[in-house]
């Protein structure tokens, strides 16, 4: 099959030939390391600085509140578990959400066998955090509130603004885990009242292995990898330049093309949303419908399997992703679709297309043509199919 | 991650369909793993596997498990089709990934709920075959991780 479509954006997105271009200087010409002395190396150094800049310009942030890490996963680990240590005298009780990322919830389980108690959040039927919930878990030793700006799997935003103000006028410290929305939706990190923000390269066609986290100035948490002084000797290890370069690259060409892209990636989200609903029976629409990011689809198609789909799309060149148990490596089906109240049966049937902005119309076509084809094949196999369909004719 | 032969009977499943008035049908697995197969056999009355059919939902090994069992029983006699384990299975594919061993116990499972249904609606007893542990349990709850 020479045929490629690639509809995976929330898993990883190309790196723009723009960013490469940007980068490939800094591999063979100015490879100099930034903390070295000689003027040579002073070419690295600037380009840090101009990464920073930008990628600080972007979240109305001052440079020195901006981080780079090796992604979005070290950047929530360093988030929780260096809150948990320099506030831990102050209290031991974190509140996330059940729909987070695992980088969230694994941290979070490491933390709480270490003493700490942590809060998780219900969401509601569209994956919203209930504020009322948020509200009322907060107690005199709350130290951290952790909610994520978008959901990976359904894409539903959160009210990320009210929950920086219950946050704030709390005085609790508010951490977003911003990886999948940082790039795609406005955020300014004083409006939202955020504190700490993660950010990962890849997912805005930047590089893999390079991210960020915002930390305002004035919160004290420290260093998580511990070495030589660079990041404010906040973070040890020589600097990711290339990766950082590419970074700032690809957050200028994403801010800069940041509506019209939105605009672009929401046509076709919309448009494949209302095709598949239409022409295929008993599916459902998994997050909300408006507030959701601009480049994502999940659907639950019943009496099927997310793993046999997936393939079946592979084999007509489309790559995709599933929230089954069979894709996840264990035997429950996604964490989020069951937090949303999907029994897992119906959860296992879970299929998630995210496009980028050089996805067309005729491949939401093609993609709807086949996924029909495909999910009446599978349910021709299935003996739920079989089941349901019996009871109907009775 | 799969072995060409698994891909092969996933693409190409054998014997996907239902016998009418079968002889035996078995149905193991659960729809909350994610996992739930339906074998249909047909038996002569020299005990001959005439005839199988299969549906399944569940994820590509679960398919090719099925598709391969379904193979591997057909034309034996029930004495033959005992012998075959879920290894053999797994062999005749090539393997499958070590998260995905369950899905050939599933069904070599499969096989056996369908004789004993056959062997319950002759009342007649098979060497060796008990009586299957896992059906449908739809609605059961289960122990999960917690989040």
């Amino acid at each position: 099959m020479d045929k490629l479509i690639y509809l995976d954006n929330a898993a990883t997105t190309k790196t723009a030939p723009e960013v490469v271009e940007a980068m490939l200087p800094y591999f063979t010409n100015f490879f100099g390391n930034p903390s070295s002395i000689y003027s040579f190396a002073a070419e690295s150094k600037k380009a840090i600085a101009d990464a920073r800049e930008k990628i600080a310009n972007s979240l109305g942030a001052k440079s020195n509140e901006i981080y780079f890490t090796a992604g979005g996963s070290e950047s929530d680990n360093w988030a929780l578990k260096a809150t948990a240590e320099a506030y831990g005298n102050k209290g031991k009780h974190i509140i996330t959400s059940k729909i987070e990322h695992h980088a969230i919830l694994h941290t979070c389980e490491a933390l709480e066998k270490k003493g700490y108690e942590i809060t998780y959040l219900d969401v509601d039927e569209y994956g919203v955090v209930k504020l009322e919930q948020l509200k009322e878990a907060i107690r005199e030793d709350t130290i951290l509130i952790s909610i994520m700006f978008a959901n990976n799997e359904i894409g539903t935003i959160q009210p990320i603004k009210e929950i920086g103000n219950i946050a704030r006028e709390r005085g609790i410290l508010f951490h977003t885990d911003a990886v999948q929305a940082y790039g795609h939706v406005p955020i300014n990190v004083d409006e939202y009242n955020i504190d700490m923000l993660s950010a990962s390269g890849h997912k805005l066609n930047g590089p893999k292995g390079i991210g960020f986290m915002y930390i305002r100035k004035g919160v004290k948490i420290r260093s998580f990898v511990h070495g030589g002084a660079q990041e404010r000797s906040r973070r040890a290890g020589t600097e990711n330049v290339t990766g950082i370069v590419g970074f700032g690259k690809a957050v200028e060409l994403a801010f800069a093309n940041l509506e019209e892209r939105n605009k672009k990636e929401t046509q076709l989200r919309d448009y494949l949303i209302e095709k598949i609903q239409k022409e295929i029976p008993y599916c459902r629409l998994n997050g909300h419908r408006e507030l959701r990011l601009s480049n994502n689809v999940n659907f639950s198609f019943r009496f099927i399997e997310g793993e046999s789909m997936l393939i079946k799309l592979d084999f007509a060149g489309i790559c995709a992703s599933s929230g089954s148990a069979c894709t996840s490596g264990s035997l429950d089906p996604s964490h989020v679709l069951l937090a949303i109240g999907l029994p897992h049966e119906i959860a296992h049937g879970s299929l998630r297309i995210t496009v980028g902005y050089e996805n067309t119309m005729e491949e939401m076509d093609y993609v709807v043509e086949n996924l029909k084809k495909i999910i009446e094949d599978l349910r021709n196999m299935s003996p739920l199919y079989e089941d349901f369909i019996k009871k109907q004719e009775k | 991650m799969y072995s060409e032969k698994v891909m092969d009977h996933f693409q190409n499943p054998r014997n996907v369909g239902e016998i009418e008035n079968a002889s035996g049908v078995g149905t193991v697995g659960n729809a909350k793993c994610g996992d739930i197969m339906r074998i249909f056999l047909d038996i002569d009355e020299n005990q001959i596997i005439q005839d199988v059919k299969f549906k399944t939902f569940g994820c590509g090994a679960a398919v090719a498990t099925s598709s391969m069992a379904t193979e591997l029983v057909k034309g034996k006699s029930i004495e033959e089709a005992m012998k075959i384990t879920n290894k053999a299975v797994m062999e005749a594919l090539d393997g499958l990934p070590p998260v995905k061993v369950h899905c050939s116990l599933l069904a070599e499972e499969a096989i056996h709920a369908a004789l004993w249904d056959y062997a319950e609606k002759n009342g007649i007893k098979i060497e060796g075959l008990e009586k299957p542990k896992s059906d449908i349990h739809e609605g059961e709850e289960e122990e999960e991780e917690d989040y």
